[in-house]
């Protein structure tokens, strides 16, 4: 590694107004041609490092560093109209979302060609062949055809290629991708990095890739740092940090990374089933005309039949828009089934209306994936938590139920004080426990968990799934754990479904399915899961 | 004592504000909030002002029977006397002692001239305006500065003596003594302005003559009026219709939909104008129960608060049904409903507290539009009743003046000056109970 550094960055700190620095005097270099890659998790100030280099950050944060150096020029020295001619020319960025960071009123196209009008003059005819050149070495399919669309027209995937073409435009030195992959599906990810890598080899650029995904990092990078709270706690090549990590916390995260091996412990015990559903279908209908009739339907979910058993989980995996959650939220009734029976404890829930249904509710309980969106940001913790007490035993006292909402708090690992707060004064991992105290208050007999980790940290996301399964073990409550992370999966579930395109193409136990997979799809969407490259951490 | 229809249901709004205001100080959990309201000196001290807005309205509500003239009046004018019965001829500026036009006079030896008469009441007490005016003026100002200012002090100390240093009061001590100062100064620049308008008209005289500063403080009322009882009719519909649409969609929101689009796409003029010629024909016909001028123009008052209402719940209704289609998919209705909780429960326990926020801004903003509205209305003849004071009319009678040379600007100016004071207080005293009332916002 005796290449020359593209960036040179030394003691470097970003504060916001008078608080506590978010970047804390960190310093490092990005090789030319290598992929540097900075981890960490949510709020440790990753993107903010990224952003206060080309100086994007809004007028309120003040970056002082000794230097930041791009190819041996000085960044800091700049003024802002000399920093234009090298955002996007220089140093290319590519962000998280490719939904919010296209502009939809203006086609792919034109989208692409903004950057070559800025940084070179090119006539008409030029501009226009090195775009669809550009949309052809992103590996977009037709791009004669694509080059008129707008981004809506596009999928995911598309996007995020169309946004990786406007960063290679300016034919960068250096490439920044901030979570480029985070919103995509695993096949979606898998295509998106080996893309990346592709072009990295053709053009040289060097990568810097900013992720809180240790696995995805693994398979990339060349260099790593992993940063905590603002600083880089840790340097090093790849291999030596994942082999050999020094500070306590890369060993954290590592540990705290799910992992498929982890199932092998499992054992299946006698059955005893508490849900079972058949032949279930959901279905939106499609509407036209003034009088709004039914001229077809969306099939969310197309003829799903499985059975849960009493304390145990079952996995439900599929990448988004496969009907997943669709499924999840009418086994609770809150979307109308089309048609299917669903039968729990030898009662059939599909039949059941009115108050009767009401009752029943509290068996069948769900969290949810966001834990911001998930609670009333106006009424206190106790109150959110003993809501359903009130609802469906409304003859249990005051007194009672305050006693149960702390005895509920400790259960989850919260301190009793919590009942007196708001939502909004709660870390996410907090919010989700919460979440699982409010569904607890019912005494479900199960609980969907629509993805509830894949908003939080690694580190977090550990603790929440270690909380649900000591749950399960005093409680005997069952799951039906609905998630696109397979490692999750490993670690929670006793049996798997995946689910494609509104039906279930595989269904066995986690072993089975994890390391014996039968159907095409779930091979391919375990070829795109990236591991730690080496595997001899555990 | 007289009860007209507006003044019972100004007392009805009265009352409800004060149930609800202790319900208020009574419930442990509004502590919070409502210490945060009185931490917050812009609150504060705009609240004060809105305070003395409210009180001169309701003064203005409580009419009654004059002695000496069988007119009905309320004890605003009673009080205001002076200042309501000396009338000038026509226009006069503000502390002039001349008329604002030239006028044909014989003087005493027979000769005709053409000249400035002097007024009959304003500076009536000098001798030569001309030298004597400006020191008069700065006289007599200071002697009520003097006299107002002392007696509030005195007052004010002894009572911030007694409650300033109470602990666990819900207003925190620096706006406490600003809002002190807000009513030291009220009292004072009160004093001051009475003082004065014994020998002078302070904002002139309009066209008949009439005192300006009488006419805008008797604005008070109708804008407070249409304010209050527009938003008073607006509000349930807006909020009952907009929340069921949003929640239920379905039939139910098609026909709220069709309803606020059918009546949306009927100018409202038109609709207002039909209105209050159906309410003159009604008066008409039932002159035996319409004896007094007062009586009718009350009553068409309460038709154009009623006509407002009903056409312009529209607006915040679409606001709301928006707001509601947005939250019925929330994470925390599902989850709701998932435990088992009733839907109407949900309604007011997840949904209408979350939309409340829209409902003050939109109320606040409407308030300002309504008296506005007035105004226009006015301009055609359809608004209030061209007796009843309000800024509306003080604003129509200003327009036909703006091209005068030189311009006759107080009517326009008083009018503008006390809606801006009164909107600007609710807007910000909005603002800070808007803060005050969100979890997020706090700390």
């Amino acid at each position: 590694m005796n290449r020359s550094p593209v960036l040179e960055v030394k003691n470097l700190t970003v504060k916001f107004g008078v608080d506590n620095p978010v970047v804390d005097a960190i310093g490092f270099e990005v090789h030319a041609g290598e992929t540097f890659a900075i981890v960490g998790e949510s709020g440790s100030g990753k993107s903010i490092t990224a952003l206060s280099i080309l100086r994007l950050l809004p007028v309120n944060a003040s970056v002082v560093a000794d230097e930041i150096k791009l190819n041996g020029v000085d960044l800091l020295r700049k003024a802002e109209y000399e920093l234009c001619k090298i955002r996007g020319r220089r140093v290319a960025l590519i962000f998280q979302d490719p939904m919010s960071s296209l502009n939809p009123v203006m086609t792919v196209g034109e989208q692409i060609a903004e950057v070559l009008k800025l940084h070179f003059s090119m006539t008409r005819q030029v501009i226009r062949q090195r775009v669809i050149e550009l949309m052809k070495r992103v590996e977009i399919p037709e791009p004669e055809k694509r080059v008129g669309e707008y981004p809506h027209q596009l999928s995911g995937g598309q996007r995020q290629r169309v946004m990786i073409a406007i960063a290679l435009a300016g034919e960068p030195d250096l490439l920044i991708a901030d979570e480029p992959t985070t919103a995509l599906d695993v096949t979606i990810q898998a295509q998106i990095l080996a893309l990346l890598k592709a072009i990295q080899q053709k053009t040289g650029m060097s990568l810097w890739l900013i992720s809180h995904d240790l696995a995805l990092v693994s398979t990339m990078a060349d260099r790593i740092a992993v940063m905590q709270k603002g600083k880089i706690v840790e340097t090093g090549l790849s291999a030596s940090i994942f082999q050999n990590p020094t500070h306590p916390y890369t060993r954290k995260l590592l540990n705290a990374l799910p992992s498929m091996e982890s199932c092998l412990g499992h054992q299946r015990k006698q059955k005893s089933s508490l849900l079972k559903i058949d032949d279930f279908k959901v279905y939106y209908p499609i509407r036209k005309g003034i009088f709004k009739r039914v001229v077809g339907h969306v099939r969310a979910v197309d003829g799903v039949g499985f059975e849960i058993e009493r304390g145990k989980t079952l996995a439900l995996v599929g990448e988004s828009g496969c009907g997943k959650t669709t499924l999840g939220k009418a086994l609770l009734n809150l979307i109308p089934a089309y048609s299917g029976q669903v039968i729990m404890d030898g009662m059939a829930l599909h039949k059941l209306t009115g108050e009767t249904l009401r009752r029943k509710r509290a068996d069948i309980q769900i969290v949810f994936q966001d834990p911001f969106s998930s609670m009333n940001p106006r009424m206190l913790v106790s109150e959110i938590i003993d809501e359903g007490i009130r609802a469906l035993y409304p003859e249990v006292g005051t007194v009672e139920r305050q006693a149960r909402v702390v005895e509920l708090l400790e259960r989850v690992d919260l301190p009793p004080d919590s009942a007196h707060r708001y939502p909004h004064e709660f870390s996410g991992g907090q919010r989700q426990r919460i979440c699982i105290a409010r569904a607890l208050a019912v005494q479900p007999k199960m609980i969907v968990c629509d993805e509830p980790t894949s908003a939080l940290d690694v580190s977090v996301q550990s603790q929440i799934i270690e909380l649900l399964k000591d749950l399960q073990k005093e409680q005997g409550v069952s799951y039906l754990f609905i998630t696109h992370d397979l490692g999750v999966v490993a670690e929670i579930a006793d049996e798997v479904a995946v689910m494609y395109r509104g039906k279930i193409v595989e269904h066995g136990t986690v072993d089975q399915v994890l390391h014996h997979p039968k159907n095409a799809y779930t091979r391919d969407l375990l070829a795109a899961v990236p591991r730690l490259q080496t595997s001899v951490l555990r | 004592m007289v009860v007209l229809w507006t003044d019972a249901l100004v007392f009805v709004l009265l009352f409800g504000m004060s149930v609800l205001s202790v319900y208020m100080l009574s419930n442990p959990r509004m502590r919070r909030p409502l210490r945060q309201i009185g931490a917050s000196k812009t609150g504060m001290v705009s609240l004060t002002v809105l305070l003395f807005f409210v009180a001169v309205g309701l003064l203005d509500s409580i009419h009654f029977h004059s002695k000496d003239s069988n007119e009905i009046v309320s004890v605003l004018d009673q009080w205001l006397s002076p200042i309501r019965l000396q009338g000038e001829k026509t226009y006069s500026a503000p502390f002039a002692a001349h008329l604002f036009g030239k006028e044909l006079m014989v003087l005493e030896d027979g000769s005709p001239v053409w000249a400035y008469p002097r007024l009959q009441y304003g500076g009536a007490h000098l001798d030569d305006p001309e030298s004597e005016l400006f020191y008069d003026v700065l006289m007599k100002a200071s002697i009520g500065f003097i006299k107002s200012a002392i007696p509030a002090a005195i007052v004010l100390v002894l009572l911030g003596k007694k409650f300033l240093h109470r602990k666990n009061a819900l207003i925190s001590q620096a706006s406490a003594k600003a809002v002190a100062w807000t009513v030291f100064w009220i009292v004072v620049l009160c004093g001051t302005l009475l003082e004065l308008s014994s020998y002078y008209h302070v904002l002139g005289t309009d066209k008949v003559g009439e005192d300006v500063l009488y006419q805008a403080t008797k604005s008070i009322r109708t804008g407070l009026v249409i304010g209050t009882l527009t938003t008073l009719i607006m509000l349930p519909l807006a909020i009952v219709f907009g929340i069921l649409a949003g929640f239920f969609r379905g039939w139910v929101d098609d026909t709220i939909q069709y309803l606020y689009t059918t009546l949306n796409s009927i100018p409202s003029v038109l609709l207002i104008a039909a209105s209050i010629l159906v309410v003159q024909i009604y008066m008409a016909k039932n002159e035996e129960q319409f004896t007094s001028l007062i009586v009718r123009a009350d009553m068409r008052l309460l038709f154009l608060c009623m006509i407002l209402g009903v056409t312009s719940w529209t607006g915040l209704c679409r606001m709301l049904r928006a707001e509601t289609l947005k939250l019925r998919e929330m994470e925390y209705v599902q989850a709701a409903s998932a435990l088992g909780v009733r839907r109407r429960i949900i309604l007011f326990r997840h949904i209408l507290p979350n939309v409340m926020h829209i409902v003050l801004i939109s109320v606040v903003l409407d308030f300002s539009s309504l008296v506005l509205a007035e105004a226009v209305l006015s301009y055609i003849n359809i608004g209030v009743d061209p007796t009843t004071h309000s800024w509306g009319n003080m604003i129509n009678g200003a327009r036909l003046e703006m091209a005068r040379e030189p311009l006759v600007w107080w009517s326009l100016t008083a009018s503008f000056l006390f809606m801006f004071t009164l909107v600007l207080a609710a807007n910000l005293f909005a603002d800070s109970v808007r803060d005050a009332f969100d979890p997020r916002r706090m700390g």
